[in-house]
């Protein structure tokens, strides 16, 4: 079964000379540093409006590697299938991930697939894997926030959370709302390009930008302080967040990411950020301060300040 | 006209922050009833900007955080009933009953559903006919209308497997318990928008009548929640007590007569058991005679065991308004939103959650300041 799926379903799309050869192991040059990533995914539904599990998984590990400074190259796909899988739903994801990661300019090097018995997995599974070469000179960590950085976030939040939430089973609600789902690997080369100041960059996916922040505020050791007026969020977003109880600051993104810039580099950065499509309301939503170290405050619309703190447990829909 | 960013602009909060601070001179201190008003202060940091005369005090008004034990144990119960799919709001997922929450439930044996709407839980019942479908029916007056729609819809469609577990709460009767209980002195209710919406702001008219204490029924945005502490204000700086709304695009005197029949039709009041203050009175809701048939408890035997209390939790202090989250010492160390040991810690709406969240964990630090313009 295994077998015959790689032969009809994978390699058709995924081909290239590394996979072609059927090896254990796929074998390539390098040179320089080298930023290596995996990842796991599960999310429910597997189709969702904007993406579906394989894009995701492939946008997802390159923005990992691209939220190093690197420049993505190889990724390994593996597939967990629980049987009863339609093979056509199969095969749309192994194609949308292929149109993903050669967006991305990586390719697919090895792979694995598993069934496994009905029940024993929750319709599909994706691990994945990346590697990418980091171009000298780049150092960027999310402990390298300095007091005085500007914080600049590259667009709406609680787009992908909102989106799939809209799809699960006793909350469904209609909305014209997508995924953000995207690889920024070329975004960040377009902010790299016009600066060598930033120094921390993190795509706020579970937990949300707030879960971010606070942990590039904890691994820098600064204290971080945002404006709530600052922060875009679609009215779609805002709407359905009022309604079933959530925080836009929580809700998991797909497609953004935080940058943490020396204050006379981020409009340039911003404006970088801004010409790529994906970027277009981006803004500079805070800054880094010397506040007390691993504490996010956001000053709120109505001028008070509170107190930002981590996603704890999972966000649950209120009763009323 | 969005309902939401209308609703937060600064410079209008600032108009009314600066008219509280002129016209506030007497030491006021201030109950909002309603979980989902606790949370909206504290997330826009509404208390900040109130001047040292103001206090705000905590209600009993988070729907989940008042369901007593015994009844969260019988919804455990019946989750683990063969053949029964639960179907609950999220809020109650995690809310501990006497040994184990529905999520422990669920990751035992239990199919605990997670739904948005009344409406939801039917759809389960139809595709699902082989199994019994129960909704867990906890919520206030804003909650109720739209289960006994359900049941209403399920008797019209002849539905058979479609049950419920009321465990409806009233609003005005527990804070009729609260005010003669007389633990806490009040000059002025914040005033729940979502019950009043249903039962109409008539239905406080009892408070300035029977205690004197000024009532003004506030929306969730902080402009909506900074204009009736304004009116708050101006009642007792003028010695008067009434009913007045800050929410006129919600709430209406007279209520939503549509949801009241609906409830009236399908429902009749009981005595319910609150947590922290005991039975109380035409309190709740069960259905009545001619739908007894939907009733969960009627319908199944489960055995619910003994009830117990979490040890060293104060939530019944807490929802009573007599200490708040601070208070307590499990409160942030054993305590917390992975770990909950009582409801007010786990429901979005609860205060425990609400302090957490926000960042009122300690009295030992302030948040840092941004400039204020009062």
């Amino acid at each position: 079964m295994s077998h015959d799926l790689v032969a009809r379903i994978f390699l058709p799309a995924f081909t290239n000379p590394h996979l072609a050869k059927l090896d254990d192991a796929a074998i390539f040059d390098t040179q320089g540093r080298l930023a290596f990533t995996t990842d796991s995914y599960v999310v429910t539904p597997i189709f969702f409006p904007g993406g579906d599990i394989g894009k995701l998984a492939v946008c997802g590990t390159v923005n990992d590697l691209a939220m190093m400074g690197a420049v993505p190259l190889y990724l390994t796909l593996s597939f967990i299938i629980e049987e009863g899988l339609p093979e056509d739903e199969l095969q749309a994801i192994v194609d949308s991930a292929q149109t993903a990661a050669a967006d991305a300019g990586a390719m697919i090097v090895a792979g694995d697939t598993k069934v496994v018995p009905h029940g024993s997995a929750d319709r599909l599974f994706v691990n994945t894997s990346g590697i990418g070469t980091v171009p000298p000179q780049i150092d960027i960590s999310g402990s390298n926030a300095r007091v005085g950085d500007k914080v600049i976030l590259s667009g709406t939040i609680g787009d992908h959370g909102i989106a799939v939430l809209s799809q699960r089973e006793g909350l469904r609600f209609s909305t014209t709302l997508q995924s953000d789902c995207a690889s920024l690997d070329k975004m960040v080369a377009q902010m790299l390009e016009v600066s060598s100041n930033i120094h921390c960059l993190r795509d706020p996916t579970r937990g949300g930008l707030a879960t971010t922040l606070n942990e590039i505020a904890a691994q820098s050791r600064v204290g971080i302080r945002i404006e709530e007026d600052r922060i875009p969020v679609r009215h779609e977003v805002r709407a359905a967040c009022d309604m079933l109880g959530f925080d836009p600051l929580y809700v998991a993104n797909e497609g953004k990411l935080v940058a943490m810039v020396a204050a006379e580099d981020a409009e340039r950065v911003l404006g970088a950020i801004r010409r790529n499509n994906l970027g277009r309301e981006a803004a500079i939503i805070g800054e880094v301060t010397a506040g007390r170290a691993g504490r996010v405050v956001m000053k709120t619309s109505i001028g008070a300040s509170r107190i930002v703190d981590m996603l704890v447990g999972d966000i649950l829909p209120r009763i009323c | 006209m969005k309902f939401t960013s209308e609703f937060r602009r600064s410079e209008l909060a600032g108009g009314l922050v600066s008219r509280i601070h002129r016209h506030s001179k007497t030491p006021a201190r201030l109950m909002e009833f309603c979980g989902g008003h606790t949370v909206a202060i504290l997330k826009h940091g509404i208390r900040q900007l109130l001047p040292p005369t103001i206090e705000m005090l905590s209600g009993p008004g988070c729907p989940v955080c008042v369901t007593a034990n015994v009844d969260l144990d019988k919804a455990m119960a019946l989750a683990k009933v063969p053949g029964v799919i639960l179907a609950t709001f999220g809020d109650m997922l995690k809310v501990p009953g006497s040994n184990s929450s529905l999520q422990e439930a669920k990751a035992e044996v239990a199919d605990v559903r997670i739904v948005y709407s009344t409406m939801d839980g039917l759809d389960i019942a139809r595709r699902n006919p082989q199994k019994s479908v129960v909704f867990l029916g906890i919520g206030f007056e804003t909650t109720a209308p739209t289960l006994a729609a359900s049941i209403l819809q399920a008797e019209q469609e002849g539905i058979k497997n479609y049950y419920m577990l009321s465990q409806h709460k009233l609003c005005p009767p527990i804070t009729r318990v609260l005010l003669d209980l007389g633990e806490i002195k009040l000059q002025g209710i914040v005033c729940p928008g979502h019950v009043s919406a249903i039962i109409g702001s008539r239905s406080w008219e009892f408070i300035p009548r029977d205690y004197g204490i000024p009532c003004v029924v506030s929306g969730f945005e902080p402009l909506d929640i900074l204009q009736c502490i304004d009116m708050l204000v101006s009642q007792i700086e003028s010695g008067e007590a009434r009913v007045e709304i800050a929410y006129r695009r919600g709430v209406r005197p007279e209520g939503n007569q549509t949801a009241l029949k609906l409830l009236d039709q399908v429902f009749e009041p009981c005595p319910t058991s609150w947590r922290g203050v005991g039975t109380v009175p035409q309190s709740g809701l069960r259905l009545r005679e001619r739908y007894r048939r939907f009733d969960a408890e009627l319908s199944f035997d489960f055995d619910p065991g003994p009830t117990k209390e979490h040890q060293g939790c104060i939530c019944g202090e807490i929802l009573r308004g007599v200490k708040t989250p601070r208070d307590c010492p499990l409160f942030a160390e054993k305590c917390n939103p992975e770990q909950p040991v009582g409801p007010c810690m786990v429901s979005s709406e609860g205060s425990c959650a609400a302090y957490y969240l926000y960042g009122v964990q300690g009295s030992a630090f302030k948040v840092p300041g941004f400039p204020i313009s009062v």
